[in-house]
């Protein structure tokens, strides 16, 4: 069955070139995939803050969508995404009676067995075996790879990489040519959404992740998140403010990196949409 | 004896009837504060409201209620991770934040982040999908920091970044509808 992927609200919006890069090195590995057919929001952060119910059924209803396309796995690119919906996942795993709760509030059957993926995990599946191959630009940098919060915990939940110095995408990049640098605020949180409500909170948290990976020699930050990427992007001018630094580093989607290396036109990976230029 | 079976349940003890975790697993070491990032901005720490919590003094249940901690709460994970106990105090943080909007109690400083998420959830209500530019206007309405940001929109728009109107979905009934069942 080809892959479902999940967009999720940030990838067809504000963090639009994070899907198109996505798309661009998925056709190129000539990975088949299909979009879940009338997605809805994950509910993100406010959900769980506000209502639980909503909070569940929300990734209830994507996970029981993706099903019904008859995938047995889907793709999440997005982190704040990946870690809702694997975090419904596991609670209808362990809660049959709330299983059956959520079936009847998405109004579907859901088998709950669909292998939930983030970015790292279908690049390392499926890109990494033929990646050496087909790269043609190899990048020529020293880059910091930012994982953030939710692409790594709880660690219990997504059983993915290691909850504060993970290794995935430092491997990836390093096929790249890229030379991952080691820091220490890989997982550090960058304020993810507080970015309107409580701005000056994510230009310190963002501005302390800039500064650590600009002293350890980065030329580049590489996420793999879209809060991650708008507000160490999009919030640079906030976080120039709160610091009293200027920052000239680019933030890259490891998607766009990989692009890059396979000689793609930027153009196409988006990288002509971040706030600060991409001239690496 | 009547009277330990008639008394109200703790406020831990509603916790952990939400959550299945209990707050008396925790001996205090104090990891949770020391990797927080927001801990310092906020009123009590997360070790605090722990502590707080296993008293089970109605008292001190007021204030977490009515604290700005818990609102503060990035849900980061990072006291989980390394929490000796791997005591989940995020998810305590969730049903500790609804508690206090349902009964009313939210602290009057976390008003802006709670628009926030009340304008989001808005957003999926109506549309199914997050509306950006919707979930702004809804925000500035509720909040009236009608001037906050104006210059990050243009540019997004210019850098293709913002749709205009809202997608459609078919399946709008049906995400609403998860809405009114919830309650």
């Amino acid at each position: 069955m080809p892959l479902a992927v999940y967009p999720g609200c940030s990838l067809t919006g504000s963090s639009r070139e994070y899907m198109e890069s996505v798309e661009q090195i998925l056709k190129t590995f000539e990975i088949p995939y299909t979009f879940v057919e009338d997605w809805n929001c994950c509910g993100a952060t406010a959900a769980h803050n506000l209502n639980r119910k909503v909070a569940e059924a929300l990734p209830a209803r994507i996970i029981a969508l993706a099903e019904k396309q008859g995938a047995d796995e889907i793709l999440v690119p997005c982190a704040a995404c990946y870690n809702r919906l694997k975090s419904s996942q596991k609670k209808m795993d362990e809660d049959k009676v709330l299983k059956g709760q959520l079936s009847e509030m998405v109004g579907m059957p859901l088998d709950n067995g669909i292998k939930i993926l983030n970015v790292l995990e279908v690049i390392e599946q499926s890109i990494v075996p033929k990646l050496n191959e087909k790269i043609q630009a190899p990048l020529n940098f020293k880059a910091a790879c930012y994982y953030g919060c939710l692409l790594v915990r709880p660690g219990n939940v997504l059983n993915f990489d290691r909850e504060e110095d993970p290794q995935s995408m430092d491997r990836i990049v390093e096929i790249l040519g890229a030379t991952p640098v080691k820091w220490s605020f890989k997982t550090e949180c960058c304020g993810a959404g507080f970015t309107v409500s409580r701005t000056d909170i994510v230009s310190r948290l963002s501005g302390d992740i800039l500064i650590d990976a600009v002293e350890h020699g980065a030329q580049a930050l590489i996420v793999a998140c879209p809060m991650c990427h708008a507000n160490l992007d999009m919030r640079r001018k906030d976080i120039e403010k709160a610091t009293g630094r200027k920052f000239d580093i680019p933030v890259i989607y490891l998607t766009q990196a990989i692009g890059m290396a396979l000689g793609i036109d930027h153009q196409k990976l988006g990288l002509n949409r971040h706030f600060v230029p991409v001239s690496i | 004896m009547s009277e330990s079976l008639n008394r109200q349940p703790s406020l831990s003890e509603k916790v952990a009837e939400i959550t299945g975790i209990s707050v008396n697993k925790c001996y205090q070491c104090g990891k949770c504060s020391a990797g927080c990032p927001v801990a310092n901005d906020m009123d009590y720490s997360p070790s605090l409201i722990m502590r707080m919590l296993q008293t089970d003094d109605p008292q001190e249940e007021e204030k977490i209620l009515r604290s700005y901690s818990i609102w503060l709460c990035l849900s980061c994970e990072m006291c989980y991770c390394r929490c000796p106990m791997s005591i989940d105090i995020p998810s305590i943080m969730d049903a500790l934040r609804q508690k206090a909007y349902s009964e009313k109690k939210v602290n009057p400083k976390a008003k802006k982040i709670i628009a926030f998420h009340e304008s989001f959830l808005d957003s999926i209500k109506w549309t199914g999908r997050l509306y950006e530019i919707g979930l702004v206007a809804t925000y500035k309405l509720k909040t009236l920091d009608l001037l906050k940001d104006v210059e990050l929109a243009p540019k997004m728009y210019l850098k293709g970044k913002l749709n205009i109107l809202p997608e459609k979905m078919h399946g709008l009934k049906n995400v609403s509808g998860l809405f009114k069942k919830s309650k």
